[in-house]
């Protein structure tokens, strides 16, 4: 057992896919960083992305595979689309997913749709890796998580781990997969650490995890809002509440039976997403449950998104648009009246 | 010097796209099959020219004008016919139509609908190729209309960039959409917009087959020797619409009845004897290429419809959940 950050974690993965596939190549803004300066020392690999994230592969791995591109993501999903096809498995970065709109017809009306349109004939085994959420003081174009723009799209597969064991091993498995997945990274997990085997096997895409059993309260909790709702379930125990918590881990596709069996135990469930709230992933789950456990429900699903607005930048603004553990507790406490 | 079996590739092909694309303006006239339809009457001498200078397994994309370029890489007429018509037998399996008609086992990587998607996914084929160390040439197809999308020029930048030896094949037919590529243009000639990529690129009559492939030809050996993405622009007429049932009142009658003198079809007639073809083999060229067309929409008439829950099919390579839930 090793502890490992979520972007350690995430390097690790790389390297792993890169040594067991040669097929597999990267491409993006800056993954490694100094291009056209590589004749002075120390330029090389400068950045490795913009959190660092893939620093070291180009140097372990070359040019060739490891590919510095220039500010024009259509032009370089577009070519991870062909390159998919014909048989590599690149995994391109999106720095941010708030630049999802220079580059979503790609995802959208290519990547997601050749395999359906043409007549089943090819596959695109491309990987988007991209980062997302706010709590970086980064204002409203590099702060969305936009977790169901990806999601609504069929043809394309959505993850977005909490941990760095999840994240290792299901960007391993997002890697093989056949289909173009959109991998989603949090950049406020990033530095966040836990036990990750150093054999750890590939995770499979649409299986979710129970963080936490508990028999009172189903809070499922997307992506970072997993912190959250550990730290309010810690605070509820206190008063003799137990809560539950769903990690689905994947979006699309989604783990819909673990939702259902926990609903099912607890009758009272919150749905936590960082997103704004009007057709998002929150609201999508509680469509599903109320849709499938209606007659297991206690009260009303609810939901705690952040408010319909952009990511703002001052720090008092962006700490209230971002669902707190406060609200989750309140929301619980609400819920079972005490 | 162009070999005699080539020769003959050539005719059959080019008077194949004419009748088939003349025969979806009669079916579309008759409102016999469902969505939209676009022809690609004016460009056969591309579709022809370029095609004979790729191998079968070389990469091409398309456009939702595909028919001739289809037709030219080898997909099955059958097939090709059974898709415009919607039915199961269809080469994309009825999901497709006429817009997205394109065979991955004929070397197509797509035919989108969304202008300019093309370019940069050929770059990503012709990156595995220069990856792989393969030698497979690739070439992405696009009307002028796609000159001004930034999807073109990112590929064109990254192919550049990277060294890739693709070649971009703009055919210019005069109109995007309903708009005069004069009109759009802000450079004196089309092609001129490469200098900013520091890109070789050629023009060439793309009324004239062996125009096309021999520029073609030259091209790819060009590009491949120097490492270098080479655009090459053919300047044809679209006498077809933009769709089938485009009144066509922004194209002027003198304008088409100027064109009508290069149409690449008479040229090819005109130029039959010259590559050796006398009158009784193009007309045996000319009668197999009707009687070829004929039975494939007869074929199509006659072809089942998909069932309605064949339309959750192929989605995903692998989806672990049902998707109609």
């Amino acid at each position: 057992m090793t502890i490992k950050t979520v972007k350690d974690a995430i390097n690790d993965a790389l390297v792993q896919s890169f040594e067991e596939d040669k097929n597999v190549i990267l491409m993006g803004e800056d993954i490694a960083g100094g291009k056209g300066r590589e004749q002075y020392q120390g330029t090389q690999d400068a950045w490795g992305g913009p959190f660092g994230v893939t620093q070291g592969l180009y140097t372990k791995f070359g040019g060739e595979r490891v590919r510095d591109t220039t500010i024009a993501e259509a032009g370089f999903f577009g070519a991870a689309i062909g390159a998919a096809m014909t048989g590599l498995r690149p995994i391109v970065e999106l720095m941010y997913v708030d630049f999802a709109g220079v580059c979503f017809d790609q995802m959208m009306n290519q990547a997601a749709k050749v395999r359906y349109m043409f007549g089943g004939k090819q596959k695109v085994p491309m990987v988007v890796r991209t980062v997302v959420g706010a709590g970086f003081r980064a204002g409203s174009e590099h702060s969305q998580t936009l977790y169901s723009l990806y999601t609504h799209i069929p043809g394309l597969k959505v993850v977005a781990p909490y941990d760095a064991y999840d994240a290792k091993g299901l960007l391993l498995s997002s890697i093989k997969d056949d289909d173009p997945v959109i991998f989603m990274e949090h950049k406020r997990l990033y530095m966040t650490s836990c036990e990750v085997p150093d054999d750890l096997k590939p995770i499979p895409l649409g299986k979710g995890r129970i963080r936490r059993e508990g028999s009172d309260v189903t809070i499922i909790a997307i992506q970072r809002m997993n912190l959250f709702a550990e730290e309010a379930a810690n605070e509820l125990e206190k008063i003799n509440i137990s809560c539950e918590i769903v990690d689905p881990r994947t979006y699309s596709p989604l783990d819909e039976e673990l939702i259902f069996q926990s609903v099912k135990k607890t009758g009272n469930v919150i749905v936590v997403d960082e997103s704004n709230p009007k057709c998002s992933l929150a609201s999508e789950i509680s469509s599903l449950i109320s849709e499938k456990c209606f007659s297991d429900l206690k009260a009303a699903v609810i939901k705690i998104t952040a408010p319909h607005t952009p990511v703002p930048f001052s720090p008092p603004m962006e700490d209230f648009y971002i669902p707190s553990t406060k609200k989750i507790i309140d929301a619980v406490k609400k819920l079972k009246d005490v | 010097m162009i070999e005699k079996e080539k020769i003959n590739w050539i005719y059959k092909k080019i008077f194949t796209i004419r009748f088939f694309e003349e025969r979806i303006k009669k079916i579309a006239k008759e409102k016999k099959v469902p969505g939209y339809l676009h022809t690609c009457i004016g460009s056969e001498a591309i579709c022809v020219g370029v095609m004979a200078a790729l191998n079968q397994d070389d990469w091409i994309s398309s456009t939702y004008r595909n028919h001739g370029h289809a037709i030219a890489k080898g997909c099955e007429l059958n097939e090709i016919t059974s898709e415009i018509y919607g039915r199961k037998t269809g080469i994309c399996k009825g999901r497709g139509g006429s817009m997205h008609i394109s065979d991955f086992s004929k070397g197509m990587l797509g035919s989108f609908g969304i202008v300019a998607a093309g370019p940069a996914v050929v770059l990503g084929a012709a990156l595995q190729e220069k990856i792989n160390k393969s030698n497979k040439t690739c070439v992405s197809f696009f009307g002028d209309g796609a000159i001004h999308n930034g999807a073109f020029h990112e590929a064109a930048g990254l192919a550049k960039l990277w060294d890739i030896p693709m070649i971009f094949v703009c055919e210019n037919n005069g109109y995007a959409e309903a708009t005069a590529t004069d009109w759009h243009l802000n450079t004196k000639e089309l092609s001129d917009i490469t200098k900013a990529y520091d890109m070789l690129s050629y023009i060439g009559d793309g009324n004239n087959v062996f125009e096309v492939y021999d520029i073609t030809k030259k091209a790819i050996n060009e590009a491949k020797q120097k490492n270098t993405p080479i655009f090459l622009e053919f300047k044809n007429y679209r006498f077809s619409g933009q769709y089938e049932g485009d009144t066509q009142l922004y194209q002027p009658q003198e304008e088409i009845d100027k064109a009508k003198q290069n149409d690449p079809i008479k040229l090819a007639k005109e130029n039959s004897s010259k590559y050796g073809l006398n009158k009784n083999d193009l007309e045996k060229i000319i009668n197999e290429a009707k009687e070829e067309v004929d039975k494939a929409f007869d074929f199509a008439d006659t072809q089942p419809w998909p069932q309605p829950e064949d339309a959750l099919e192929e989605v995903y390579v692998n989806y672990p959940l049902e998707i109609n839930r």
